[in-house]
């Protein structure tokens, strides 16, 4: 039997550890070695001004002084309570619903907790005189927590507490003639942050359900209404949204009866309900498309009318698997809002440059551009690390 | 008949739901028809779209084509149109190569350059379009420095505040001559496809790769044939030169158009990396290992077998991409770029014609629109897959 020549193969070497890691990922290759070099000179190049004029040169106090501003606008000083009686309201709402859901909304309250105190810290170590109220959202959100886990029938409860939430905060906002505690607020002071969240959410769940009767037009056997729903939709999406804006703010008014004038925000919200239905009316067709035919046979087989299938069987479903996509567009929209700013509402962008034209601030644009942004991202980060969380625990796309 | 079976039959019950959606529709219309019509006859206005003849009377900053104020408000919205079809087919352009490379940069091996193309992502999807063009406007190019002393770039390129000067081509008393030559080179890159065909037909292995570089070569050659050709070389440099206290020469990128393009380039070029980087990733493994095991090498791999199915599943998204990009330009009034919806604006704030000029905007983008995602339908179509 002739001998099997082996050979030894040793280990490697790097098999583990840093070195080993940085081998791997940054000097496997000669041209790997030659973009990490590129990589470390660039981000030197860049890094080191940035961080010299941050720490330097940038007058940050810019911030520090407008910091009122960029949250609510021209809201009247006097009734700042009201904002924050909005934010306990929803403290004690995502509480609750963590209580309830327990996993699908963790992710949100962790979120509202981590940003609760980080606002607490940053109040308390610049002297600012908030973080009492951030104290009690904070103990808000952990008693109603409590709360849910307890209440009998909580599911329910939580979702008729979310659907008079929106309603009651555009109450508490904009305020009324007929409660004397609550004067009312024209609507050209609401601004900042403010008005930003809640063109956001009026635009989107406004046009939630506009978009899901869209959906189903489009689907719809009927060809009048068909081609009237592939109309409308392909119509709103083929333009940009400005002049959907732009014909919100200045032609709806030749639309409507003399006598009826609604104000900017509310003419900038109808104009977001126009164009988001459009495309959460694409987004719920999706949906639907994804329902299996035998789901409807099985409605049918069961002796179930056209409009209980619909309501009863198909709609869950389907708006179920397009969760995802509706959160997407909640962030989009939340970015979209900054075109109001084009047709004059003080949002952020507009609050931004509203700052830059005071006059011991001039030529601060990158700091309040830069706070602007750190806004945006940090809000969206938020959102979407909630909303995957909620995704993950109630398994869209694996069931 | 009686009518008791009548109200039963579904099929009378379909029409008689599109009679009454009809119904409803048209009394909507006669409904907001009055009102436009009481409401523009108390401002005294009629709808006419007369006002496009009279003279427009305002400057416009740029224009690719020549407008003097005394010119009508049609030929005033004609430039604006002008300038949006030019910044969304330069910003289609360059938004393909920057979204390409930071979609294959995302998957690079390379951990560093990963992480510089997923913060690239990152902050750029999240955060509105808008501001991103008022930051690169007001606290980018507003704030470089001024003419004297410009920061100069190998080109050279030029920046101030002014606006970005580029080395540009200026055409010589022998650029009618050398042209033919430019026609024939163009004339040659369909010929050589329909040789490299026919090879490819007749060989019985794929040819090798470098003979897609005749593509580039050969025009490349019969234009350099051409120009020395000529008694002295048809282009020469049109270089941007101080004198006084401007650049003379060269092309000049305003302010505004160098913040919109760039800010546009970007913003899209984020969306299109994750779209490519899905497109790879969506590639089934199985293909992957299976074209490794027929011992394809892995640059085959990538070019024969990923590319291609990955491409497939990127042209649809991208379509809607480019589309983004084409109605985002309109954002441009925020940073003061002359394009269709800030001349549509300033028209409107002097004439007072809200619904033509709406109407104006609107066909305006929905053609732009449509005629993008044809040309998209057809390139679809072509690359989609044929299951025989």
């Amino acid at each position: 039997m002739t001998a099997i020549e082996t050979s030894e193969v040793r280990p490697p070497v790097l098999a583990v550890g840093p070195l080993a890691w940085v081998r791997k990922n940054l000097f496997s290759s000669w041209y790997n070695v030659a973009l990490t070099l590129l990589a470390i000179w660039l981000s030197y190049v860049l890094l080191k001004p940035a961080y010299q004029w941050a720490t330097t040169e940038a007058r940050w106090g810019v911030i520090e002084a407008n910091l009122t501003l960029f949250m609510i606008g021209t809201y009247p000083r006097d009734q700042i309570g009201r904002v924050w009686l909005s934010i306990f309201l929803l403290a004690a709402l995502i509480g609750l619903s963590w209580g309830v859901w327990k996993n699908a909304a963790r992710g949100f309250a962790f979120i509202a907790l981590g940003a609760g105190a980080a606002f607490i810290l940053i109040a308390l170590y610049f002297g600012w005189d908030v973080w009492d109220e951030w104290l009690i959202s904070e103990a808000i959100l952990l008693i109603s927590y409590f709360i849910g886990r307890f209440l009998p029938r909580g599911a329910l409860m939580a979702t008729i507490a979310w659907l008079l939430y929106f309603p009651l905060v555009f109450l508490l906002i904009a305020g009324t003639r007929y409660i004397a505690t609550l004067p009312p607020v024209p609507s050209n002071l609401w601004g900042g942050l403010l008005l930003t969240l809640l063109l956001t959410v009026v635009g989107n769940f406004g046009a939630l359900p506009l978009g899901i009767l869209l959906a189903l037009g489009r689907r719809s056997k009927l060809p009048v209404i068909r081609y009237f729903s592939i109309g409308y939709i392909e119509l709103i999406r083929g333009v940009p949204l400005i002049t959907i804006l732009f014909m919100a703010s200045i032609v709806l008014a030749l639309f409507l009866p003399i006598d009826v004038r609604p104000d900017l925000v509310i003419r900038a919200m109808i104009g977001f309900i126009i164009f988001e239905a459009a495309y959460q009316a694409e987004n719920v067709r999706g949906g639907l498309q994804a329902i299996d035919r035998g789901q409807y046979e099985a409605a049918n087989a069961l002796g179930l009318s056209g409009t209980q299938t619909m309501v009863l069987i198909i709609l869950p479903q389907a708006l179920r698997a397009v969760i995802p996509a509706l959160f997407n567009s909640f962030i989009s929209l939340f970015k979209d809002t900054s075109l109001v700013a084009i047709i004059g509402l003080f949002e952020v962008v507009r609050i931004s440059r509203s700052i830059l034209a005071q006059s011991e601030w001039l030529g601060t644009h990158r700091e309040v551009f830069l706070f602007a942004f750190m806004i945006y991202w940090l809000f969206n980060l938020a959102f979407t690390y909630g909303s995957r969380r909620m995704e993950e625990a109630l398994g869209v796309g694996k069931r | 008949m009686n009518i008791q079976s009548f109200w039963r039959d579904i099929r009378f019950l379909k029409i008689l739901a599109q009679v009454i959606f009809i119904l409803l529709l048209v009394l909507a219309a006669g409904y907001l028809y009055r009102n436009v019509s009481t409401n523009l006859a108390r401002q005294g206005l009629a709808v006419g779209y007369g006002f496009l003849k009279n003279p427009a009377s305002f400057g416009i900053g740029e224009s690719f084509i020549s407008y003097e104020p005394s010119d009508t408000y049609g030929r005033a919205l004609l430039v604006g149109l002008v300038n949006t079809l030019v910044v969304s087919a330069l910003g289609i352009v360059f938004t393909t190569i920057v979204g390409v490379l930071a979609g294959v940069a995302r998957l690079s091996s390379n951990w560093l350059i990963s992480r510089f193309a997923a913060a690239y992502v990152g902050l750029i999807r999240n955060t509105p379009l808008l501001l991103q063009l008022m930051f690169w406007y007001f606290a980018v190019i507003i704030q470089l420095p001024s003419v004297r002393d410009a920061i100069q770039l190998p080109g050279p390129i030029y920046l101030t505040q002014r606006g970005i000067y580029l080395t540009w081509a200026e055409a010589t008393s022998t650029f009618s001559a050398w042209r033919v030559f430019l026609i024939i080179a163009l004339i040659s890159i369909p010929i050589i496809w329909y040789i490299l065909r026919t090879a490819q037909r007749r060989a019985s292995v794929p040819l090798s790769p470098w003979w897609t570089l005749a593509y580039i070569f050969v025009p490349a050659f019969i234009i350099w044939l051409g120009a020395i050709l000529q008694p002295e070389p048809p282009l020469r440099p049109f270089v941007p030169e101080l004198s006084g206290l401007n650049f003379k020469g060269g092309v000049r990128l305003t302010p505004e158009f160098a913040a919109l393009l760039f800010g546009l380039v970007t913003y899209t070029g984020a969306f299109i990396a994750e779209i490519v980087r899905a497109g790879i990733q969506a590639v089934a493994k199985g293909q992957v290992e299976a074209a490794r095991s027929l011992g394809l090498t892995s640059s085959q791999t990538l070019r024969l077998v990923v590319f291609p199915q990955a491409l497939r599943i990127m042209i649809p998204p991208v379509t809607s991409q480019y589309l983004n990009l084409a109605k985002n330009s309109s954002l441009a009034i925020g940073i003061g770029y002359p394009d269709l919806f800030s001349i549509a604006g300033t028209t409107h704030n002097q004439t007072g014609a809200a619904i033509e000029i709406i109407t104006i905007m609107m066909l305006s983008y929905l053609s732009i629109s449509l005629f993008t995602s044809l040309l998209m339908n057809i390139y679809n179509k072509r690359i989609q897959l044929v299951e025989r």
